[in-house]
């Protein structure tokens, strides 16, 4: 079994790892990035539309272009990254962390390292996850797994299509599979308004005339070896209403219903998960509960812009550097999410210095109030001309508002 | 001319899977027929996968001995062949005084079939014995004997052995039709395939009636009673270690939370009678009725664990199993309505009707190279880094993670399809992989590339379990 000794580990070689990674290798500290796929970038690698990199390059990217960029950075730094490779655990070992890996090329390797970062993305829930009954043929896919199909391996998935779910990839892919010859005969969302971005369901849906139906539950699945339909149901006043259920022919279902962090490498290695976000609980300097080991990305939360992963992970493969230069956590203070707010991450900040903070509200307003109080007193509060739950927000607080806050203060976010 | 067998099994679930193994052991020439692509497809895949415990049925009945006979019989199946098996214990709750009169007659019936080690317990005992239960429990019964055991993988690593020693599987090979020529049975195949065979095993689960009727044999009327399921994460937070049942109606041994041997929890079954044999849909009622119900045992379940549903069937006649020789047309032995304990069971059922056989005139010799083991399949999910490394430099595909839920390698995948499983479902239960939290979207992709790689076949030809269930439509 070959060792390696190495100041710090990214563990996942998508837009996350990448950056996490190029920022503690320009901080001086050699890195290794891992990535279980065959090549570097993650899910951007099949994201092949436009409409990332506004904030990050000011222009707009494909998701592979996006990638390319980051890698080439990766590249010229002479970071060291490991494609298909897999990391099997995670442990502690007084000072160190260890990491094992395997890749068919390598064997097992184990690393030694004062650091490492999680990076791992996150996942899409399933049918299961969402418990639709019926029958069980073949033709459900995951969105993301029919964008894998059509976009890398060039297979078509089905002809007749129902997404299920209006989360991002599902409307990239109403738009997708379109454009391929299929027809896209509804996309059956669950909640009142879509969870996706505005500008996917204008692009990906309006422009193509496919129905939208919200508030509506797929309440039923038929086909024995292949789809053949499914049943909807409209839910009024908060309760499925079955008289109403209509039935939509079909060979094949997409499903968009969102995204997990990928976390179960952190669960095994004892590192406690927040509910709200299903990612670890972190501190502001994105560290989890166990010392050296930070999340970034999706892992942590469900981002919805790269660009904004791309600017977390950097925070984080600073922080990393950080800790390797030998800074240690101090005193913080807790983050309370008031009134509409999902949750806040990262969910403590130090009040020493400027904490960049991201949020989500839980619930859709037009002229709303992003509010900040420390003890009671409101010390912030931003106008925003429409929130929702699907569009994360973003917050500096810094020594300008935290200053006066005592050492036990309560701060706490809401939108009103 | 078609092939001339000594015995044609009928049917390659868990029962015709261990008749078919039991009978490679003499000098016979024997065929397996299954009407799917891949064996255990049927009622053999979607069940709870339990060992019972020797207490839910008198012994006036058959499936009682039998039950009792094949539970003593997994630890040297296990041994010799590949499968997951673990013997954790069964507990049944009693939630008040009348259901614990209920549980002092599963005691007796347990100690008078001569279950080892069935023991009443107290309210503390039982949470003892199973912390996850409901503080409500007010005492129940134990049986240390009773296990779990992946039932596909079970019936796969049979059929593996049954074939190493000379048994023939011919799949797709649905029964259409029997007559009599020269002493010998005919069998025809829907696609026209034919074979001969002295004697004839019927063991068609849900389709035993029939195969039954195709020869003439006696007339009987399976009906299908399905069984609903959910399947919770390995990173559930409440994971119980013992079986847990309630205290069982007439209709069925009721809903049980299940440990199962890799991780995962199983909820399930329900009990209700359908119309027809192919109702593999779950319904809104039963599952919620699951959730309910195993959480009034143990509460700490929840429904956001839940990663899939499935439903069986059980083939329904009668009260006991039906295994007799045919009293209506010659060398033809009826192994039909083998709902529960049938898997509990099986082993025993290979013994029984090897009997039969022989009452019926088969000349048994015994083989003097049969071999009952069969090679483990190394799997990444159970080795050290240490093993791991050695492994892959004997065989670099061991390095290569496909299905990252449930840590399988692309050997294993390999090693699924050279066993024949070539179908997503057939690899899934062979390995595991799709069948973890992501249920596939990670690797799906890939398989089907190993498939089509290893097999020649082209993306049209994939399917999810033969027939028509194609995955993909289309290239770009």
């Amino acid at each position: 079994m070959k060792n390696i000794q190495i100041d710090a580990v990214v563990i996942g070689g998508g837009a996350a790892g990448m950056s996490a990674a190029c920022e503690l290798k320009s901080r001086g500290f050699s890195v290794v990035v891992l990535d279980r796929d065959e090549e570097m970038g993650g899910i951007l690698m099949q994201c092949i539309h436009n409409g990332f990199g506004l904030i990050e390059f000011n222009e707009e990217l494909s998701g592979p272009e996006f990638a390319q960029r980051v890698h080439s950075k990766a590249s010229s730094l002479d970071i060291p990254m490991l494609t298909g490779t897999t990391v099997l655990d995670l442990k502690v070992e007084g000072e160190s962390r260890v990491v094992h890996c395997v890749s068919s090329v390598q064997g097992v390797i184990e690393i030694r390292t004062r650091a490492v970062v999680l990076a791992m993305g996150c996942r899409e829930r399933n049918r299961g996850n969402i418990r639709i009954p019926g029958t069980r043929p073949a033709g459900i896919f995951t969105a993301g797994l029919a964008q894998r199909l059509v976009n890398i391996d060039g297979y078509i998935p089905g002809k007749d299509v129902v997404i299920i779910g209006s989360g991002d990839i599902g409307l990239i892919m109403a738009r997708r599979l379109s454009w391929v010859g299929c027809k896209v005969h509804a996309v059956v969302e669950i909640l009142p308004y879509p969870s996706g971005l505005t500008r996917n369901i204008v692009q990906c849906l309006n422009d193509f005339n496919i129905p939208l139906y919200l508030s509506h539950q797929t309440t039923n699945i038929f086909g024995a070896d292949r789809v053949e339909g499914i049943e909807v149901t409209p839910i009024e006043n908060g309760a499925v209403d079955y008289d109403k259920s209509f039935k939509i022919d079909c060979d094949t279902l997409l499903l968009s219903v969102g995204l997990i962090p990928e976390n179960e490498l952190s669960k095994k290695a004892g590192i406690e998960i927040n509910p709200a976000t299903n990612g670890p609980w972190v501190d502001s300097a994105l560290m989890t509960n166990i010392p050296g080991v930070f999340a970034c990305g999706n892992v942590l939360h469900v981002h919805d812009l790269v660009d904004f992963v791309v600017e977390e992970s950097r925070r984080a493969g600073g922080f990393a550097a950080d800790w390797l230069s030998g800074v240690r956590p101090q005193k913080e203070l807790k983050i309370k999410t008031g009134a509409n707010v999902r949750y806040v991450n990262p969910s403590r900040v130090n009040p020493s210095r400027d904490n960049k903070l991201y949020l989500r509200s839980l619930v859709v307003k037009n002229d709303a109030v992003l509010e900040v109080k420390v003890d009671n007193r409101v010390v912030r509060s931003i106008k925003k001309q429409h929130v929702q739950p699907s569009e994360m927000l973003s917050l500096n607080l810094g020594p300008k508002e935290l200053e006066s806050a005592g050492i036990d203060a309560s701060v706490e976010i809401s939108i009103l | 001319m078609p092939e001339v067998f000594d015995v044609a099994i009928i049917g390659a679930g868990v029962c015709g899977a261990n008749i078919s193994r039991k009978l490679s052991q003499y000098e016979l020439k024997v065929a397996l027929l299954e009407k799917e692509v891949d064996v255990s497809l049927g009622t053999s895949k979607a069940n709870s996968g339990i060992v019972h415990g020797g207490f839910h049925h008198n012994k006036k009945y058959l499936k009682a001995r039998l039950e009792l006979e094949g539970a003593m019989m997994f630890d040297r199946l296990h041994q010799e062949l590949d499968f997951p098996f673990e013997r954790c214990g069964i507990v049944v709750v009693a939630f008040h005084e009348d259901e614990m009169r209920a549980i002092e007659q599963l005691y007796w019936q347990g100690v008078e079939n001569g279950a080892i080690g069935i023991e009443m317990c107290s309210r503390e005992r039982m949470l003892e014995l199973e912390p996850t239960l409901s503080p409500d429990t007010v005492g129940g019964l134990y049986a240390p004997g009773g296990g779990i055991v992946e039932p596909y993988r079970f019936v796969f690593s049979l059929v593996e052995s049954a074939r190493k020693n000379g048994v023939q599987v011919l799949s797709q090979f649905k029964v259409e039709s029997a007559t009599r020529q020269d002493d010998l049975w005919l069998v025809t195949g829907a696609d026209g395939r034919q074979i001969q065979a002295r004697y004839v095993v019927n063991a068609a689960g849900l389709y035993a009636d029939v195969i039954s009727a195709a020869f003439g044999g006696e007339d009987f009327n399976i009906r299908p009673r399905k069984g609903e399921y959910y399947l919770l994460d390995r990173s559930a937070k409440v994971k119980p270690r013992r079986v847990v049942f309630p205290v069982p109606t007439t209709l069925s041994k009721g809903i049980l939370v299940v440990p199962t041997v890799e991780g995962t929890v199983l909820l399930g079954p329900t009990a209700s009678d359908v119309d027809d044999k192919e109702d593999f849909a779950t319904t809104r009622q039963a599952l919620s009725s699951v959730l309910q119900t195993a959480r009034t045992m143990v509460p700490g379940i929840s429904e956001n664990d839940v990663i899939t549903s499935f439903a069986g069937l059980r083939p329904v006649y009668g009260e006991d199993f039906y295994i007799d020789i045919s009293q209506k047309v010659p060398h033809l032995v009826q192994v039909a309505a083998i709902q529960s304990p049938g898997l509990t069971a099986s082993p025993a059922i290979g013994e029984y009707v090897k009997d039969l056989l022989k009452k019926d005139g088969l000349r048994l010799v015994e083989r003097t190279d049969w071999d009952p083991y069969v090679k483990k399949t190394p799997r990444v999910r159970d080795m050290d880094p240490y093993a791991l490394d050695g492994l892959v430099k004997e065989d670099p595909a061991y390095g290569d993670i496909v299905c990252r839920c449930e840590q399988v390698s692309e050997a294993e995948i390999v090693a699924a399809i050279r066993a024949g499983h070539t179908t997503l479902d057939g690899i899934k239960y062979f390995t595991r992989a799709q069948m973890g939290r992501c249920q596939g979207a990670f690797c799906t992709y890939r398989i089907i590339k190993i498939l089509m790689r290893e097999t020649g076949m082209s993306y049209d030809q994939i399917t999810k379990r033969g027939g028509n269930s194609f995955e993909l439509k289309g290239e770009l």
